[in-house]
């Protein structure tokens, strides 16, 4: 121990874990999380974790600082942070070592900070946890300081007030605060801005690399997303099933990925796959995908965004087809009580939103958190009731729709929600749920139903034994085609695709787009998509709408937003995608 | 893929460590799963669930068919000269002040506590379910009128309210009218359980996916938000129906419970609190026979919640 100081210098490594091994006691045994990971991390560097749901890259950092949850334990390897044996440390000892030595910033920034507690108190309450500064002053002008290093103007009255008055990138900079209110040699984020809008995120990760850069810490980044680990952090580890397949310099594996697995990702990460596209086009006047200089391998088959783009451009109708969906002057006023005593206020969630969706085409409508993308969707879908404007679904004028002609524009226009875990009833099997739409329009008999589903199931890929089965047995990405099983049931001409594949895993998401992509080529379906992330439009938009604040600020072809961005807030958007800075192997 | 030779530090695993498998494979277990199924599942590995079903089994038969366990009248066989007499051979724990048989007036005084029990459970999940289920659902001023309904009687304690009826009503006094000012005053309880469970449910995705297909909103409530609705109510009523049947035996012991001719261990227990000292063993049985039962039906309540709470599952 005494010798740490000098260690710690030069050229030997802040963090090594040699051989980690992490597992979790269950009733079976232990299930093995981690299995034998080696990592490296040099003083002031930064190294990224890539991986899946499940991959561990979260279960390692949490072992380097002791907090694995309640069933987790290191099973064995060593973790050697800046001469000191980590995993051999007492619940004591690691005290000392988190906060003050490693900072650690949370993924979730709505439940990571007390609510009954000021913000102020809560920072002051790091500092003098890890001894940063004693007396009632010293903390309190530590405290300030910290959060005018977060980048909050006017910290000392930001001190008093409560987590709720904090918007989710205010708070994010808080945790981040605190992570490095005591200038630790290293800390660890997990998922740090993965619940933020991608403007939001941008700036957040901007100053991170700033004060890290600044104070010479070197950051343990953990994340799902390879174009944001890539452009982050000098190092990459790409993790799968518990064991690391692959790990080096960012560019180099990105440019030129070796283990199949991190070919996949790359081959599946929609940031990459739209910068790809994005340099294609802009080095071609021809617009075509096939000039690629990339070619996928074979395991990656089937799970190209790239190719399904090109697919998707070259099945695209040439002739001007009529409109599915006309939407002119849309608008949403919600009232909402106000703050002060008896006053109320209106929340303007749609102002004046017009745009067309042509036939057999995708059309997605971008926006961050609470631009009111999804209240259009839920007006369209007759789930809310417009204030005023105009719906018109090939031509009809949906409002005044009661009774047996609403039912019929119902069994026209479907929608899949977000939420893979919250939209299908968990109580009835996955049978009843797609034939629900069936039951009630009253089509065909039971073993006409019957032989629809299993139909439905075998055009989305799904095995036919799962009818009889509960949907707590599969995972979120065979959720969400059940969800789109159940959408097409009625053979509708317009699916409504709410955040549908926002909450998937890359690889899954991927999957999901292209299952979309050969549906809408083989049904003629019109798609209303509604995201977040523009990645993701650009390998399966034909047309965007970018809202702000419930206007549409931007409406061209996905090309022309991409290639010639009119509005600042669009190329805000653009640049916001994780990934920019890389030069790609192209 | 380019052949530029790879930097020192670029580290690839060989791929027979990890081998890639099919993305997001179908892998579902041999039996099928879902909230009920698991839980029985779970319950079936608790012997405290076993322990409680074995004895709410014998109490219901011992209700159903009281002579396959004593052939001593209960009633009509008394003689005084065995007033708090000790047990002997035929009858195993003594005899009552009026010279009856301990045993055989628990054994037949059974049915009526269980009735109340059965009863008020029935009545105060109908009148619960009715009342939190519609207001939950509809919200709005439905909301607001069965809620406020409910408050009233909720502000009343029930036992009370039992009290007054039954002193009111003290005409018509037997099971089912005990059984009706019980629950008349329990239901709250249930309906604001269910009410909760209701507003978070109705929020989730498939609620509205139903209604984006065309579901009518009854149809949602029945199909999709009540079932998923059910399972608090179904832990609140197991232990509710163990509450009725203290219930009462309380209103019995205080006289204003079932007339002395009903045999019910409440009433046994208010005839024998002047023997308490010299003949103890009137009071501690029909007393035992009563907790044991309400602690069977506590039990099984805490089972089933424990059954249906997939994060205190999990934490095991």
């Amino acid at each position: 121990m005494s010798d740490s100081s000098t260690r710690s210098t030069g050229t030997t490594p802040l963090l090594e874990i040699k051989n980690l091994e992490v597992g979790f006691q269950s009733t079976n045994g232990i299930v093995p999380a981690v299995r034998g990971v080696d990592l490296t991390l040099m003083p002031g560097q930064t190294l990224a974790i890539v991986g899946e749901s499940g991959s561990g890259k979260s279960t390692t950092a949490h072992a380097i600082i002791n907090l694995l949850p309640g069933a987790g334990r290191i099973t064995g390897g060593s973790i050697m942070f800046d001469g000191k044996e980590l995993s051999s440390y007492s619940e004591k000892q690691m005290e000392d070592i988190r906060g003050r030595e490693i900072g650690f910033v949370p993924q979730d920034p709505m439940s990571n900070l007390n609510p009954v507690w000021s913000v102020g108190f809560q920072v002051e309450e790091t500092i003098r946890a890890n001894g940063v500064a004693t007396g009632r002053k010293e903390v309190r002008a530590h405290a300030i300081q910290v959060l005018k290093e977060a980048g909050l103007a006017d910290a000392d009255k930001r001190l008093k007030q409560f987590p709720h008055q904090f918007s989710g990138g205010m708070r994010q900079r808080v945790l981040i605060g605190i992570g490095l209110s005591s200038r630790p040699k290293l800390l660890i984020a997990d998922e740090p801005t993965s619940a933020l809008d991608v403007t939001v995120q941008r700036r957040i990760l901007d100053h991170l690399e700033t004060l890290t850069r600044d104070i010479g810490t070197a950051v343990l980044f953990i994340t799902h997303d390879l174009g944001l680990a890539a452009e982050r952090a000098e190092q990459l580890v790409v993790m799968y099933k518990g064991r690391i397949v692959e790990a080096g310099p960012s560019k180099e594996i990105l440019q030129n990925p070796v283990h199949p697995y991190t070919q996949r990702l790359v081959a599946a990460a929609p940031s990459l796959a739209s910068r790809r596209i994005q340099s294609a086009t802009a080095q071609s006047e021809t617009h075509s995908l096939s000039d690629l200089d990339y070619a996928p391998t074979k395991v990656t088959e089937g799970l190209d965004l790239i190719a399904a783009a090109e697919e998707r451009v070259e099945s695209r109708p040439v002739t001007k087809r009529p409109d599915a969906i006309v939407v002119k002057d849309l608008t949403k006023v919600y009232k909402i009580r106000g703050q002060g005593k008896g006053s109320s206020g209106e929340l303007v969630a749609a102002d004046k939103v017009s745009f067309a969706v042509e036939k057999g085409t995708t059309t997605a409508l971008v926006g961050e958190s609470g631009s009111g993308k999804s209240t259009v969707a839920k007006m369209i879908l007759r789930l809310e009731n417009p204030t005023s404007g105009q719906i018109l679904i090939d031509g009809t004028d949906v409002a005044p729709l009661k009774g047996k002609p609403l039912l019929d524009l119902r069994r026209r226009m479907q929608p899949v929600f977000q939420d893979p875990y919250g939209s299908l009833d968990p109580l009835r099997n996955i049978g009843n749920t797609i034939a629900e739409p069936l039951q009630v329009h009253d089509v065909g008999d039971r073993t006409a139903r019957r032989d629809r589903v299993l139909e439905l199931l075998g055009q989305v890929s799904l095995p036919q034994s799962l009818i009889t089965r509960y949907p707590n047995e599969l995972s979120g990405g065979q959720r969400q085609r059940v969800a789109i099983a159940r959408a097409l049931a009625l053979k509708p001409d317009i699916v409504v695709l709410d955040e549908a594949v926002s909450a998937l895993d890359v690889l899954v998401q991927a999957q999901i787009l292209q299952l979309l992509a050969e549906l809408q080529s083989e049904l003629e379906l019109t798609y209303l998509f509604i995201t977040h992330d523009l990645a993701v439009v650009r390998v399966i938009a034909d047309n965007v709408c970018v809202m702000q604040q419930g206007r549409i600020v931007e409406a061209a072809s996905t090309d022309a937003v991409f290639d010639n961005p009119k509005e600042q807030y669009t190329r805000e958007l653009l640049n916001a995608i994780p990934g920019a800075g890389i030069i790609l192997g192209v | 893929m380019s052949n530029k030779p790879l930097s020192p530090t670029h580290f690839v695993a060989p791929l027979e460590e990890t081998p890639l498998v099919a993305i997001d494979a179908v892998n579902v277990g041999e039996r099928k799963s879902n909230l009920w199924i698991d839980a029985w599942r779970d319950m079936r590995r608790r012997p405290m669930f076993w322990v409680s079903a074995v004895i709410i089994l014998l109490v219901v038969v011992v209700a159903l068919a009281p002579n396959l366990f004593t052939s001593v009248p209960p009633n009509s066989d008394c003689q005084l000269s065995n007033s708090n007499g000790a047990p002997t051979g035929e009858h195993i724990l003594g005899f009552t002040k009026q010279g009856c048989d301990v045993f055989s007036r628990i054994v037949h005084g059974t049915s009526t506590s269980l009735s109340v029990g059965i009863i008020v459970t029935i009545l105060t999940s109908v009148l619960g379910i009715l009342f939190g289920a519609f207001a939950g659902f509809y919200g709005g001023w439905l909301d607001a009128v069965l809620s406020r309904a409910g408050d009233i009687f909720f502000s009343i304690p029930y036992i009370l309210a039992a009290v007054v009826i039954m002193s009111v009503f003290s005409a018509y006094r037997n099971v089912f009218v005990i059984s009706l000012a019980i629950g008349i005053f329990a239901w709250p309880s249930t309906a604001r359980v269910l009410r909760a469970e209701i507003l978070r449910v109705k929020q989730s995705d498939y609620v509205m996916a139903a209604q984006a297909v065309g579901v009518s909103n009854l149809k949602i409530l029945m199909r999709h938000v009540l079932p998923n609705s059910i399972a608090p109510v179904i832990v609140v009523t197991t232990i509710s129906l163990g509450a009725a049947i203290v219930a009462e035996a309380t209103l019995s012991f205080l006289g204003v419970g079932l007339p002395n001719s009903t045999m019910s261990w409440g009433n046994d227990i208010s005839a024998a609190q002047v023997d308490l000292r010299n003949a103890p063993q009137t009071l501690i049985y029909p007393s035992l026979a009563l907790s044991i039962t309400v602690l069977a039906f506590i039990m099984m309540g805490e089972v089933v919640r424990d059954a249906l709470d997939p994060k205190a599952r999990a934490q095991r």
